[in-house]
């Protein structure tokens, strides 16, 4: 199988260029996408790739894979190779550090912007906050985001405006803490999202949903967070 | 939060709710015009101008043309901020897609009066 791989090491790359690598396959396995980019890099240890559980759950090999984003660890070769050909890119639209590793300082920024804690003001109780088995069903498809930012950088409105707009994964934490009966901070978080770019550059392209590998559903929640603002203030 | 001063109204959901309610006003007034054209067998001036004499179809006729300008400015605002990147030539064609706005409301008044 013929590997593209996106090469770019800034040190000593003026441009970044794409690598052809053929890669043998073992007979009757089907590898990850993780498995193979190992494979390369045994051969050529300059290879960066970031990963670290390999099981989908930590989130760090989020990467562009025949033109989607998807995590290498938990995507099979047979599911995406096309005509015997693995195209590996960086996540688009945030800068390259190196390779396929790229610079999340943005993303991570528009993370820390929703408050992704729990607020509540009211005293500790003793043990611990509890919550009825119907408020918390409110927060599934919600808390198992694992921020690989797959979502927001497949999102034009987030390519175009990462500083302004924050993201279908921002987002989708936005609504999980605005969705918690346990949180009294509803007010001020909306009063933060109430502007024509952070929630409303939404345009419902859904490329979001189309990549999510956890399978969740940030335009749903950013639907969400639209009727909210708008119960408050029509 | 993010500010800005450019857009329709001060916060996203009214523009939000503004370009979907000037959508419904656009909408009802095309397929109104669409089923009066169609509706109407052998067309002239005289039933045209009939019906622009009409109150009503010159206050929903003002409607539309406001709906117009409301729900191009939200569009165009939102395509410019988007792709125009440089702050004086993305003002620059706001304020011409403003003026244009402002021209088109002001002509399509003096013409649904001077019928």
């Amino acid at each position: 199988m013929l590997v593209s791989l996106y090469r770019y090491n800034p040190e000593t790359d003026n441009v970044p260029y794409m690598q052809d690598v053929e890669v043998e396959l073992p007979e009757g396995k089907d590898l990850m996408v993780l498995d193979v980019l190992h494979m390369i890099k045994e051969d050529d240890v300059s290879v960066a790739f970031r990963r670290s559980c390999r099981e989908g759950v930590c989130g760090s090999d989020g990467m562009n894979i025949n033109g989607m984003n998807r995590l290498a660890c938990v995507t099979p070769v047979s599911e995406v190779v096309k005509n015997n050909k693995l195209v590996l890119r960086p996540l688009p639209g945030l800068p390259v550090v190196r390779d396929l590793v790229v610079d999340m300082s943005i993303f991570y920024q528009q993370y820390e912007r929703i408050q992704p804690y729990l607020i509540n003001d009211n005293p500790e109780p003793a043990i611990e906050r509890l919550q009825s088995p119907e408020d918390r069903e409110k927060l599934d498809g919600l808390y198992e985001c694992i921020l690989c930012a797959c979502c927001s950088t497949a999102c034009p409105s987030f390519w175009w405006n990462p500083d302004k707009f924050v993201g279908p994964a921002g987002l989708l934490q936005a609504y999980r803490f605005l969705a918690d009966s346990r949180d009294t901070a509803t007010a001020e978080r909306l009063d933060n999202l109430d502007d024509p770019f952070s929630v409303f550059r939404c345009r419902g392209i859904m490329n979001c949903v189309s990549v999510c590998p956890k399978g969740l559903n940030p335009t749903r929640a950013i639907g969400h967070i639209r009727t909210m603002l708008m119960q408050r203030t029509t | 939060m993010v500010k800005s001063v450019t857009n329709l109204g001060r916060t996203g959901a009214y523009d939000w709710l503004m370009q979907r309610v000037s959508a419904v006003v656009l909408a009802l007034y095309t397929l109104f015009l669409t089923g009066f054209v169609l509706g109407s067998s052998d067309l002239d001036y005289a039933q045209w101008a009939g019906l622009f004499d009409q109150m009503w179809m010159r206050i929903f006729s003002l409607l539309a043309l406001i709906s117009l300008g409301i729900h191009s400015w939200v569009g165009l605002w939102t395509v410019t901020t988007d792709y125009i990147k440089p702050t004086a030539l993305r003002f620059v064609i706001q304020a011409g897609c403003g003026l244009i706005m402002f021209i088109y409301l002001v002509w399509g008044v003096e013409i649904l009066w001077g019928l």
